[in-house]
């Protein structure tokens, strides 16, 4: 029988890095930068946010403050991906880099980085399996609200979640308020549908760009850090996060670049994602394994349809993925 | 403000003609060394250790013994023929980053070929069958992207990645199927006992076979892409599709074209793992290396003779870095961080061969301390006239 009360709240978890991740590629793309380094962010936000999470565990010697446990691992986060975004934005804004291969390259660093950080923060601790568990702080980041459990299906699908699932869905929904109503969205967009038109209106270019990067990758970090802190209660494993990265790219287009959407694309994508778990095939192991296939088909399909309907609002900024240089023209 | 705008900016970048190659290299080499620096103060802060013993050791697990040189040489085979997979779609700005997945499903076909016509068909048809079995699969997994591009322009980025990972679950589908023994989630080596369908070895030389067919590849492309119509007219449809259609190119069937060529090498890749080297098939047999050929490509500037440096580079990182894994304890990741650091040093450096950095003349008087190029902008605001001194300080 298929259980929609349970089926629900795992379907958001799921689908809440991939928001983060969505979101922020959808600010970076809407400014031009095609970032394929997205999953290698994601990584290393994870990373960085268990690194301070480890450090202050160690440090505290047990007497865990609710107030730190949750702002050193959000800062190192912030931190990480902010300064992967700033790698991005140099290469490819800077020094005029191709996006594409700059983008395969962060995400092999940053992918690199994690596993080897987390391989070593798991060899530290001496412990028999391959993982590390910071339960003591995640247990700040999954908390839900207190009532929750009282409130029976209600509570279950809307109120059991931990601060950074709101956030993610909050977050969303100020990028698309920005993005669509806000002269700073209005110029992003510039920069992104055409540079050149951009610059000789005044609007700085690189100043855009970098920011749109910047904030967007911090943004995208932070899905690294739900994925570990909450969904994962803590536990670090290699490799864990899987190609959540590449699912979050493939919900930009699947949202046509609007992140209000993605709120509710993420989740169906969550559930897609997990749906195998819940279609009963029996003994049939193998036949979830082609159910797993289907977040990819459908995004596949979505990009033909919108390729083929051709509407101007639903294609993809014009000038993505190409550098902007003064002198070109 | 006003000071500020009458001010010419502290450097500003032109395109330089051509560089001289061997300047090119030199700036190559040049990033390389650099990278190769930071790397060393990376792993000294990192683990602790001796940065020259820990590049030594790297250097001895890829050439340390003559085993360790024939693996190297496989491996780098594998990475080259990916990276000569993609270099006539880059050349034609066709970012195709399936190639994970063509591999795969041309993996896939020939294990499907080998389990279920193994007893039934005599080796050299058999083996025939597979090669162009593969090699069609390899082609179809990369046409469909280059065809829904060519018709309606959908974006091939995305496409051919999505497709990476339908080939990957379709992988796992099989994995299950044929898995042996049952329950273990591994196929296990196929036709262990009969060998049917395994590419024969030349005299002791596992790997040979494979290197040499790879070695024809990489003339073949070189020919194809410097000497042949095709390959002239993908160099002009990459370099303006307005062009190309202008003079008389069908556009659409140049991409198409092209793209089932890259598609169908990736399927002999695969082929040649399967039946070649590995004898199995895994989820992981690519191994992120249609990525890593993305870049081998791109490095190598769609040039053949320096992909085979570039592959050959990046293997020995991999193979040194599994080997310092081993001897010193530490993560087999790291070698993926120091090729993260290589590639991003050298991606950098191609700034320095297409660009030329001026300075202003009299540093002293710098006051917006602008270090990032067009920082002009960052002053000029609305107004056109200030977008006037730029122009002018960039014609000096």
């Amino acid at each position: 029988m298929f259980d929609l009360i349970a089926f629900i709240p795992r379907a958001i978890v799921q689908g809440i890095p991939l928001l983060y991740g969505c979101t922020g590629e959808t600010i970076s793309e809407k400014a031009g930068s095609l970032n394929l380094g997205i999953p290698g962010v994601m990584y290393v936000g994870g990373i960085c946010g268990v690194i301070g999470a480890f450090l202050y565990e160690q440090s505290c010697g047990g007497h865990v403050n609710g107030f730190l446990a949750i702002t050193i691992p959000l800062l190192s986060c912030l931190l990480g991906s902010l300064l992967m975004g700033l790698l991005f934005a140099v290469l490819t804004v800077t020094l005029r880099a191709n996006q594409n291969v700059v983008g395969l390259a962060m995400t092999t660093f940053g992918v690199g980085f994690g596993n080897f950080f987390g391989g070593s923060l798991i060899k530290l601790t001496g412990s028999d399996v391959p993982s590390i568990a910071l339960s003591a702080t995640s247990r700040y980041f999954s908390r839900g609200l207190p009532f929750a459990g009282d409130m029976g299906a209600f509570g279950k699908v809307f109120l059991s979640y931990g601060f950074l699932a709101y956030a993610a869905v909050i977050i969303a929904f100020i990028t698309a308020y920005v993005l669509k109503k806000t002269r700073t969205g209005l110029h992003l967009r510039a920069v992104g549908e055409n540079p050149a038109t951009a610059d000789a209106a005044g609007i700085n270019i690189t100043r855009y760009k970098y920011l749109s990067i910047c904030i967007g990758c911090m943004i995208a970090g932070l899905g690294g850090l739900y994925y570990v802190m909450d969904y994962a209660s803590g536990v670090w494993s290699n490799d864990a996060f899987g190609d959540r990265g590449w699912l979050a790219i493939a919900l930009v287009i699947f949202t046509l670049w609007r992140p209000n959407i993605a709120v509710f694309a993420s989740f169906l994508f969550g559930g897609l994602y997990i749906l195998y778990l819940f279609i009963p095939t029996g003994t049939d192991l193998a036949v979830k394994e082609l159910y797993k296939m289907l977040p990819y088909v459908v995004t596949i399909i979505v990009l033909i349809l919108t390729g083929m309907r051709n509407k101007r609002e639903n294609q993809p900024p014009e000038s993505l993925g190409l550098p902007y240089f003064r002198e070109d023209r | 403000m006003s000071s500020k705008a009458n001010q010419e900016p502290l450097l500003h970048i032109t395109k330089r003609r051509a560089m001289p190659w061997q300047a090119a290299w030199a700036v190559r080499i040049g990033s390389i060394v650099f990278a190769l620096i930071i790397c060393a103060i990376i792993t000294m802060a990192a683990t602790g250790l001796d940065p020259m013993s820990v590049y030594g050791t790297m250097l001895d697990g890829a050439f340390g013994s003559e085993r360790k040189i024939w693996i190297l040489g496989k491996e780098t085979a594998v990475l080259l023929i990916i990276a000569l997979a993609m270099a006539p779609a880059f050349r034609m700005k066709f970012w195709n980053l399936g190639g994970e997945g063509q591999v795969l499903i041309g993996a896939l076909v020939t294990a499907a070929m080998m389990i279920y016509l193994g007893e039934r068909l005599p080796n050299p048809i058999l083996i025939l069958l597979m090669f162009v079995a593969a090699v069609a699969a390899g082609a179809l997994w990369a046409g469909i992207p280059a065809f829904f591009k060519a018709k309606w322009n959908t974006n091939e980025t995305l496409f051919t990645l999505m497709m990476n990972y339908v080939a990957i679950q379709l992988v796992a589908y099989y994995i299950i199927i044929w898995e042996s023994p049952k329950g273990s989630g591994k196929v296990g080596v196929i036709n262990q006992a009969t060998e049917a369908g395994w590419l024969p070895r030349i005299g002791d030389f596992q790997y040979l076979l494979n290197i040499i067919i790879v070695a024809l590849v990489t003339i073949g492309i070189y020919i194809y892409l410097k000497y042949s119509k095709h390959g002239y007219e993908i160099s002009v449809v990459g370099e303006s599709q307005q062009t190309a259609r202008y003079v008389g190119i069908k556009v659409d069937r140049v991409i198409i074209r092209t793209l089932l060529l890259s598609g169908a090498i990736c399927g002999l890749c695969g082929f040649l793992m399967v039946s070649g080297t590995d004898h199995t098939i895994t989820t992981t047999l690519a191994g992120g290396r249609g990525f890593i050929g993305v870049l081998v490509a791109w490095l190598a500037q769609f040039n053949p003779g320096a992909m085979v440096f570039a592959s050959l580079l990046l293997t020995v990182l991999t193979r040194g870095a599994s080997e310092i894994s081993t001897i010193y304890g530490l993560n087999q990741s790291f070698g993926d961080i120091l090729t993260g650091i290589i590639l991003f040093c050298i991606i950098g450096s191609e700034f320095f061969i297409n660009y030329r950095v001026h300075f202003r003349k009299g540093v002293g008087r710098r006051v917006d301390g602008g270090s990032k190029p067009a920082a002009v902008a960052e002053t000029a605001g609305d107004d056109p006239a200030e977008k006037e001194t730029g122009k002018e300080g960039a014609d000096v």
